[in-house]
């Protein structure tokens, strides 16, 4: 080992069952550089970490790490946290239940008893010094997602460790606390902590990272300087193709222009999460709600659809006025509900890729009228094939496929109920670039072959501004700017978010 | 390699989890003829009162296990919406028995007043179960605290009903139902839970329940945000399951003809979310398969039997059966499993080694 | 409390956590009812020894309640300990009373000694075995310590099918008192009658005192918070995850061993019947104590309110005229099904002004 290098991953291999999930992949990490690591869904990066962390154990390949003779074998995330190897993950991987200082020091030190006194004095400096607006006696369950996200940051920079690993840590966060989380990271880097940066976010790997490793299909395709890696290589890289550019995704269609009919219409709708907003979508419209996360255009889809409990409001459906307080009545209105969060709102991981797409219309069908299973096998199949799911068979759990191919899954299950306005949240989240801009093109051709209209929400505004006619601008929890035609720019919606806008 | 795989194992991949409990229940038959091969002789023979009847150890194992089959049936349902137990079963047993009693009391035993006593103590049970299910469903309490309630006072409840006696009822309707149909030489319990695997057969091939029990058992958010009203769902499987407990009350009340409320169906609970289990169905929830279930209770019966046979004492068998139990969740536990399957990877590795060589 | 000024402005006081909530209902509901109960009754509830009858009465139920206690914080379920309690108090009564190990020449104080020590092993030995199944088999719980039931209650008759009992000099060293005079009220004939308190009542104390101290104070302690609360998060803690819950199961095992001695103590009998159904007035117990059967929520010293609060029912039900015999279970059920819907609704209640207060504070720093 080379000075200055702290951690080395040489021809690392590990099979699933019917799966190559790594193929002799190699890693180095120097020390205080911000080392990103990307690659497409199912490419092996969480795969890699978690052999790094010691979650999986790898079948070939040698890892080192500075200051420790000879290969290591990691057995366990404790044992990763020995070495000084920490992670964050995406999904807050803390207790609930417990203190935030508690989280920040439980599962590390020796001794019967514990220090109560000392952990919160500790936890409240090193608080205080990263800026974390939280208290050490606080249970971490009463502190925002975001806040929860950096109690767990705290607690991996106070190990001591040599080598971070930040796995997507900035999916739920704001772009305010993404700057935060980018000062500690180069406040870090100062200190020679190696980070490991798993992002899906281009431009976020562009603002801090020093080099970057590409994976594709558990293959290394290569490591590369930042600096020398111009973003359009760097996406081509990951897709093994040159990228198709979103040219051709055909010019969209104002329907506000064109007058069609409205199909949905909201005002003073309100729930248990948002408060009462005036909402309409045209026939053959696609428009979006866009605000920061935490903004409330989540919560307003979901009032939409009744996902919350509705307390006030009317709504008319084409003209007639009904009540949506079930989200049965939303779908036998003919809307439909992409949910943001896939895993929590979405798949129902045990069940089969067929009963997960058949499940809404089946609902809609009623109790009494289950579909016989080869017309279930039809419509699964027919699916699959028109959105190129890739699956074993009709009968595999959808827990098992990729996060876009289980996305893809849902997004089957509501076209077959054949809405007239789906609403959705968030479908690219998390799910690679490819299956990201096959999911624009078809929300376009649906809203304007089919008449559908379409709510889009989604972090990248970029994206939005693509497919969209309108856009709902919302800060706050308040609706603050509604743009459309020329206004759809991305300095005019930053104003208007940032509130310029009147 | 992948393909010719696929069509051989297609039964046994989706039927996995009933592996382990129909090796059990085959290890147990064969444990028996070896022991004594005419251990399942089952033979024809005239009752006291002239009528022909089955006889033999198969017989009373199936006809032994019939409320806890029914039970096994309802527990499935609740364990698979709600991802816990139900452990009042026995007691909502006793106090649908005591309704059904009662109700035979009011006046001369017809055939139309045991209609309605069934009647009755369905309707009762099923309130009960309503009880239950709502504390779990609308009050989100965890099944096993919400039951805990019935568990703790439902057989006082069924001795109120009493009035503070055990009554006995003269009938040979009642007979009937928990011993012989006059003429039919197979128990009326068999029949019962026969009727009862029809019924929720054709539950599950005409309506869509076996799917949103799964759905809510595995993600209710999903299952709520798909139109699906959860807390029905629930409420349902509870209701079905004080269904069960009525239809068993009234067995084991018919077999005695009378209704004793401290040792009707005594620990039956137990016995019923084991067979679940054994059964290869999680007690978290989610997936079910309620044959599985139905496997497991004869396989506890069929141990019971057997041991009695052995001449073990009633209250002795408790031990040996926790062995037996634990023995099997051993086998069909995730540990073992995941053992089992990588043992069969390595195998498979081999092959293909030597098959390359 | 203490002097430390924290750099900016920091709330000195959290707001209480749910813990502390669902126990403070429970000490509140507990002296609520211990007070209606002597202002309406009067009588045997104005003396100092009801207290201690009821403490007497229930010195195994109050181990018994810890151990489950622990094991629900760590999210997992022990329905084997009245099993336990009532296999030990069988093999206990047996090496007292000489059946077991009749050749062997023991003084009583040995037996005794013996006894204690078969009561503590046949407990771990419970809790080991099943934890090993639990954490490293990872098998549910509820069966796996429901076979550790059927096999403790299948052991005693096994054991012995006839009742036994202790006799002579042990019965009579087991069945000491201790006397507090000064807490001793006056029998009819205006002879004051000191309050006792037996050895068990002692030891249960103890244990709760250890049990609270174990987990407010350890690592380990905090680990059964720490898996009861997320198990997947435990252990990308760090917290080794197997190792807590063999932990909490073996602690179980071991409360439940020495319940059963505690039990011999006061009954000294055994019996194929012994504390039967006492794992269900356990759970009980927590529950009304404010333990959450979900995990990671709960606290000792409610339990032992839980037990008091518990029998102070049954003492209520008696006292009141309603003697048919089935009206204890169903006030203690419906007692049951108030605390559980109360504490229902006041989670419930807590979290939606919580996400008010949030929304709120938001909507403050918007403007």
């Amino acid at each position: 080992m080379d000075n200055g290098t702290v951690l080395t991953m040489r021809g690392i291999s590990i099979s699933f069952p019917g799966v190559k999930a790594l193929n002799r992949v190699n890693f180095t990490l120097r020390e205080g550089e911000i080392h990103a690591l990307m690659g497409e869904n199912g490419a092996g990066k969480s795969t890699l970490i978690k052999v790094l962390t010691g979650v999986y154990a790898k079948d070939e390949g040698t890892i080192e790490i500075a200051g420790i003779p000879g290969h290591i074998t990691i057995h366990s995330p404790q044992e990763a946290q020995r070495l000084g190897i920490s992670t964050v993950y995406q999904e807050i991987t803390l207790c609930p239940n417990l203190t935030v200082a508690e989280n920040m020091y439980i599962g590390r030190g020796k001794g019967m008893g514990v220090p109560w006194k000392k952990m919160y004095r500790e936890a409240g400096a090193l608080l205080d010094s990263l800026g974390i607006p939280a208290r050490p006696r606080q249970l971490l369950k009463t502190c925002s997602l975001a806040v929860q996200q950096m109690v767990a940051i705290a607690r991996a920079v106070d190990t001591q460790c040599k080598v971070l690993i930040l796995d997507e840590p900035t999916s739920s966060l704001d772009d305010r606390e993404v700057e935060m989380l980018f000062g500690l990271m180069r406040d870090l880097k100062a200190r020679g902590v190696g980070i490991i940066f798993v992002t899906h976010f281009l431009d976020q790997v562009y603002a801090v990272s020093d080099r970057i490793t590409v994976l594709r299909n558990g293959e290394l395709v290569g490591e590369f300087e930042t600096a020398m890696l111009p973003k359009v290589e760097l996406v081509s890289k990951m897709m093994g193709k040159e990228l198709e550019g979103l040219a051709d995704v055909a010019p969209k269609r104002d329907a506000e222009e064109e007058q069609a009919k409205v199909y949905y219409q909201a005002e003073g709708l309100s729930s248990t999460e948002s408060k009462p907003f005036d909402f309409r979508i045209r026939e053959g419209e696609v428009n979006g709600f866009t605000g920061l996360l935490g903004s409330g255009r989540s919560e307003c889809v979901r009032t939409i659809f009744a996902a919350d409990r509705v307390t006030g409001g009317r709504v008319t459906v084409e003209d007639k006025p009904v009540t949506i307080n079930k989200p049965i009545k939303a779908m036998r209105n003919g809307i439909g509900y992409l949910p943001e969060d896939r895993k929590r709102d979405g798949i129902v991981a045990d069940l089969s890729v067929r009963e997960n797409i058949i499940l809404a219309l089946q609902v809609m069908k009623g109790f009494f009228h289950p579909f016989s299973r080869k017309k279930a096998e039809a419509f699964a199949d027919e699916y699959i094939k028109t959105l190129d799911i890739k699956t074993a068979s009709t009968d595999t759990p959808i827990g098992s496929l990729s996060g876009g191919n289980q996305q893809k899954v849902i997004l089957a299950r509501w076209l077959l109920t054949h809405p007239r306005y789906l609403i959705l949240d968030e479908p690219t989240r998390g799910i690679d670039i490819g299956t990201k801009t096959e999911i624009q093109r078809l929300i376009l051709k649906l809203s304007q072959e089919t008449g559908m209209s379409i709510t889009f929400i989604s972090s990248e505004i970029e994206e939005m501004l693509r497919t969209c006619s309108r856009l709902i601008v919302m800060r706050d929890r308040n609706i603050v700017g509604e743009l459309t035609g020329d206004e759809l720019t991305q300095d005019h919606v930053m104003y208007t978010i940032a509130g310029g806008g009147n | 390699m992948g393909k010719t795989e696929k069509g051989k194992s297609s039964f046994f991949q989706k039927n996995s989890q009933l592996l382990v409990p129909l090796i059990a229940l085959m290890l147990l038959v064969i444990f028996n003829l070896i022991r004594d091969p005419g251990f399942f002789s089952i033979e024809l023979v005239n009752d006291n009162a002239g009528n022909p009847v089955l006889q033999g150890n198969l017989i009373s194992i199936l006809n032994g296990a019939s409320e806890l089959a029914i039970l096994a049936m309802g527990m499935t349902l609740v364990t698979a919406a709600s991802g816990g137990q139900d452990i009042s079963v026995g007691c909502l047993a006793a106090i649908a028995g005591s309704v059904f009693i009662k109700v035979l009391k009011s006046g001369p035993i017809t055939p139309w007043l045991v209609l309605g006593g069934v009647a009755a103590c369905c309707l009762v049970a099923m309130c009960f179960g309503a009880f239950n299910g709502t504390l779990v469903s609308v009050f989100r309490v965890q099944p096993m605290i919400a039951t805990l309630i019935l568990f703790t006072c439902g057989r006082s409840i069924a001795y109120w009903i009493n009035g503070g006696a055990t009554p006995t009822v003269e009938s040979d309707i009642v007979k009937a139902i928990g011993g012989f149909i006059p003429g039919f030489p197979i128990p009326a319990p068999i029949l019962i839970v026969v009727l009862m695997g029809i019924f929720f057969a054709l539950l599950f091939r005409f309506t869509t329940l076996s799917m949103y029990l799964q759905a809510v058992g595995i993600n209710n958010n999903a299952a709520r945000l798909n139109g699906i009203n959860a807390v029905g769902v629930k409420l349902l499987a509870f209701v079905l399951l004080g269904l069960c407990c009525a239809v068993s009350g009234v067995i084991a009340t018919g077999r005695l003809q009378l209704v004793n409320h401290e040792t009707l169906l005594i620990n039956i609970e137990m016995d019923a979310i084991l067979a679940v289990a054994i059964g290869g169905n999680s007690l978290g929830g989610g997936k079910f398969k309620m044959i599985g279930s139905v496997i497991g209770a004869y396989i506890i019966q069929a141990l019971t039997v057997t041991l009695y046979a052995m001449k073990v004492s009633s209250t002795d068998v408790k031990a040996y059966k926790a062995v037996v139990i634990i023995l099997l969740v051993v086998l069909g536990s995730p540990v073992v499993k995941r053992w089992f399957g990588s043992m069969r990877n390595k195998l498979a590795v081999a092959g293909s080694r030597k098959e390359a060589a | 409390m203490s002097g430390i000024r924290f750099p900016f402005p920091r709330k000195d006081r959290e707001p209480i956590t749910d813990t502390t909530l669902l126990m403070s209902v429970t000490i509140g509901i507990f002296g609520g009812l211990y007070v209606a109960a002597m202002l309406v009754f009067g009588g045997g509830f104005l003396k100092p020894q009801q207290i201690f009858t009821m403490l007497n009465e229930n010195a195994f139920l109050i181990i018994i309640s810890c151990s489950l206690t622990v094991v629900m914080i760590t999210g997992s379920i022990d329905i084997s300990v009245g099993g336990v309690t009532a296999l030990v108090a069988m093999v206990d009564v047996m090496i007292l009373n000489g059946k077991l190990w009749p050749q062997a020449e023991m003084n009583d104080g040995t037996r005794i000694l013996c006894a204690a020590l078969m009561a503590i092993g046949i407990g771990l030995a419970f809790g080991a075995v099943q934890g090993f199944l639990v954490a490293h088999l990872e098998i549910q719980p509820f069966i796996v310590s429901l076979a550790g039931m059927f096999f403790a209650r299948g052991m005693i008759t096994i054991i012995s099918v006839e009742p036994q009992k202790t006799a002579g000099a042990i019965k009579t060293m087991l069945e000491q008192r201790i006397e507090i005079p000064w807490l001793g009220s006056p029998n009819k004939k205006g002879v004051m009658i000191p309050a006792k308190m037996e050895i068990g009542v002692i030891i249960a104390l103890v244990i709760v005192a250890a049990i609270y101290l174990i987990l407010r104070r350890t690592r380990l302690g905090r680990s059964f918070y720490a898996v009861g609360g997320n198990q997947q998060s435990a252990l990308m803690l760090g917290i080794n995850v197997r190792r807590t819950r063999f932990m909490a199961h073996l602690i179980s095992g071991l409360l439940a061993g020495i319940a059963g001695f505690v039990f011999m103590m006061h009954t000294g009998a055994g019996n194929a019947t012994n504390a039967t159904a006492s794992e269900m007035n356990a759970i009980a117990s927590s529950i009304i104590g404010g333990t959450l059967l979900t995990g990671g929520v709960g606290n000792v010293i409610g339990t032992f309110f839980g037990v008091l609060t518990l029998t102070t029912i049954k003492n209520i039900v008696m006292s009141s005229g309603l003697t048919k015999p089935w009206w204890q279970s169903i006030t203690t059920g419906a007692m049951l099904c108030f605390f559980i819907l109360l504490q229902s609704v006041l989670l419930k209640v807590r979290t939606t002004l919580q996400s008010r207060k949030e929304g709120a504070e938001k909507d403050r720093i918007g403007d």
